[in-house]
């Protein structure tokens, strides 16, 4: 993916990085997959406001330590810390944690037995138990947001595949999370469908979303991220800002990486 | 081709056209799929004289040469070398028992009421346009059992009979078949449910349990299910304990079906992408919800075939009781062939003409309600 592929323009003046408070913290964390080491000793703060994107080679771990965030996988040693609560086996930690946390998937995962509009009332009126009416009205209010509000009573098997991840999106953001997690969410798109999505995306940063993005977008990362995150082997091998990172990788692994994303 | 021709560019728009006749309408769906070459000509012929010939006699015995009125067997006998039909005549003389059994004839009301209470609460829950369903499957699945209880058995409060008491050896022909189909069809879609989620649980226990009973009850044939429950397990428990045996029967029947439903639903459920997991997992439902909202709704929605497959051999596996000395609609009607009075060449083709017809007409009509509901349900437009 060419980094001059997307042009994005930003508005920068709700984008405001906490000082104090922090989203997310994995302090020491490890998983195996059986004997395979997949997340080795990882370190990651994540500040109020922040825009992380995460990239690396594909099995590198991308995908599971984002997943660790929200439970949907379980690390075996370290400390998850998601907006001062610890992850444990705790089911009401876990409950809660998930509240606040959204995440869009590769694959969109919207549930395809329901319209567009039950998909992003659900969790609000099963979770948040709140009444349809109002559940429909903020349902309503983020489909306009992802501008398909016209597409409500559609169901997800009908729409494109860019209108359903921003679907997926809107899904999320009925909830009202504190924290955005993103796992590749433009790689199953076609080429003219990646600007929509990022171009959602980057309207949530601009409102001072804290989002960690496992993306192949430099484009985005370049303009949106606050610092770049790059994986190799279930570890991780270098963080900067945007521009250092792209400049002067300092890694050799990161070097040859985007050497091999960037001028192909 | 010349080169002219391979590489030419429209200019002007090409016309939008309306498909051309012969693919459309009866005539063209006809010359597509039934003569759309010789071969397929002479299949189609051959078709329909094998279907007329297996057909027609139907038709003869049961419509054109059959005898719809008359008060014993005379009536069906016909004249000297006379080929005679069904004997309807006779269907309808004993039409009271194949429907209710040997059940008090002065109590009759009741099993209609129950008929009728079934119908007017189930017709609505079928029919999608009709609101209330939350209600409405209250009522047919909590009120209407234990109204049908009731009804069916008799209420004496005290001393005071309000409804005599009629023993459900009294039961019979379709009133027991409907009984043990529909309560085996409503508990053993839940049951297997549960037991197709234990069979795939991470809990160890829960899911040691689930593949015993399944593979159990799907281990051994429902006639020695039947013959257990009602010959051997008596032997087993405490003198003066019994349980009625129309009861035991349905437990039997329950239990045996629920197995296979589980595993018809496990397949259902092993067909749904971890990602809906995930995304109502992400979103913060719990797993009943998550169950009951995303996973089970697709789950059993691909696998209504089956279910419906599971459901139409529980109904005609009804017909197995007869094997403990139930009389359901096969056997009332076997049983009646022993009467002397209608005894003619044709009353066992009749009889079981009849049990025929009736069966079909039930399992015919789940078929159809499940296919109707298939469309129903479809909303992907899957490429
Ligand atoms: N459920 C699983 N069981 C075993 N190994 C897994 C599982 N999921 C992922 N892995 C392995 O863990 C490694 C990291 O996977 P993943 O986090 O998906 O990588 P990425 O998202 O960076 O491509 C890969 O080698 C993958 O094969
Ligand atoms: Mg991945």
């Amino acid at each position: 993916m060419s980094d001059t592929a997307v042009e994005l323009n930003l508005d920068r003046s709700r984008m405001m990085v906490s000082e104090t408070e922090v989203a997310v913290e994995l302090i020491n964390m490890n998983k195996w997959y059986g004997d395979f080491h997949v997340l080795r000793d990882i370190n990651l703060k994540v500040m109020k406001g922040e825009r992380i994107v995460i990239c690396g080679p594909s099995g590198s771990g991308k995908s599971t330590m984002i997943r660790c965030i929200n439970r949907l996988e379980e690390h075996q040693a370290g400390q998850i810390i998601v907006d001062g609560n610890e992850l444990t086996g705790d089911l009401k930690k876990i409950d809660e944690i998930r509240r606040e946390v959204g995440m869009c998937f590769q694959h969109f995962n919207l549930f395809p037995h329901l319209t567009i509009l039950e998909n992003c009332t659900l969790a609000p009126i099963w979770v948040r138990k709140m009444p349809k009416r109002q559940a429909e009205e903020i349902a309503m209010h983020y489909l306009e947001r992802v501008k398909i509000p016209e597409q409500a009573n559609k169901y997800p098997g009908q729409l494109s595949g860019g209108q359903q991840q921003r679907v997926a999106i809107a899904r999320s953001l009925c909830m009202n999370p504190k924290i955005m997690l993103f796992d590749e969410p433009t790689s199953a798109l076609d080429p003219e469908m990646i600007k929509e999505v990022l171009d959602v995306m980057v309207s949530l940063a601009e409102e001072g979303m804290t989002m960690l993005c496992v993306t192949h977008e430099m484009g985005f990362a370049r303009k949106v991220a606050n610092r770049v995150i790059f994986m190799d082997a279930g570890q991780i091998v270098e963080q900067n800002e945007p521009e250092a990172f792209f400049l002067n990788p300092q890694h050799e692994r990161t070097q040859l990486f985007l050497s091999q994303i960037l001028h192909h | 081709m010349s080169d002219a021709q391979m590489f030419q560019i429209r200019t002007v728009e090409a016309p939008r056209l309306p498909a051309p006749s012969s693919t459309t309408g009866v005539i063209g769906w006809m010359r597509q799929n039934l003569f759309s070459s010789i071969g397929n000509t002479v299949l189609t012929i051959l078709g329909a004289l094998i279907a007329w010939a297996l057909i027609e006699p139907l038709i003869e015995f049961a419509l054109v040469k059959a005898v719809w009125t008359g008060d014993d067997r005379t009536a069906c006998l016909g004249a000297d070398g006379e080929h005679i039909g069904a004997c309807w005549a006779y269907v309808g003389d004993y039409m009271q028992q194949f429907i209710y059994g040997r059940y008090t004839t002065s109590e009759l009301w009741r099993v209609n009421t129950v008929y009728g209470l079934f119908a007017l609460l189930l017709v609505p829950l079928l029919a999608p346009s009709v609101p209330y369903k939350g209600i409405n499957a209250l009522l047919l699945l909590v009120a209407f059992p234990i109204v049908a209880y009731y009804l069916l058995t008799g209420l004496v409060i005290g001393d005071t009979v309000i409804l005599p008491i009629v023993e459900t050896a009294q039961w019979g022909g379709l009133l027991v078949t409907l009984v043990i189909a529909v309560t085996g069809i409503t508990a053993s879609l839940p049951l297997g449910i549960l037991f197709a989620l234990g069979r795939r649980s991470n809990m160890p226990i829960i899911k040691l349990i689930s593949v015993i009973f399944i593979e159990f009850w799907r281990g051994v044939p429902l006639i020695t299910v039947l013959f257990m429950s009602s010959v051997m397990l008596p032997l087993f428990l405490p003198d003066g304990v019994t349980f009625d045996k129309l009861l035991r029967v349905l437990v039997g029947v329950t239990l045996f079906s629920s197995a296979y439903m589980a595993e018809v639903v496990r397949g259902g459920l092993q067909a749904i992408p971890k990602g809906q997991y995930e995304g109502a997992m992400a979103l913060g439902l719990r797993f009943w919800p998550m169950m009951y909202l995303i996973i089970l709704p697709q789950a059993l929605k691909l696998v209504i075939p089956g279910i419906v497959n599971t459901f139409i051999g529980l109904f005609k596996d009804t017909t197995l009781v007869l094997i403990v000395g139930m009389f359901d609609l096969l056997g009332m009607i076997q049983s009646s062939f022993a009467d002397p009075s209608w005894a003619t060449p044709t009353q066992a083709h009749t009889g079981y003409l009849f049990a025929a017809f009736v069966f079909f007409v039930f399992c015919f009509g789940m078929s159809r309600y499940s296919i109707f509901v298939e469309k129903q349900l479809h909303t992907g437009h899957k490429r």
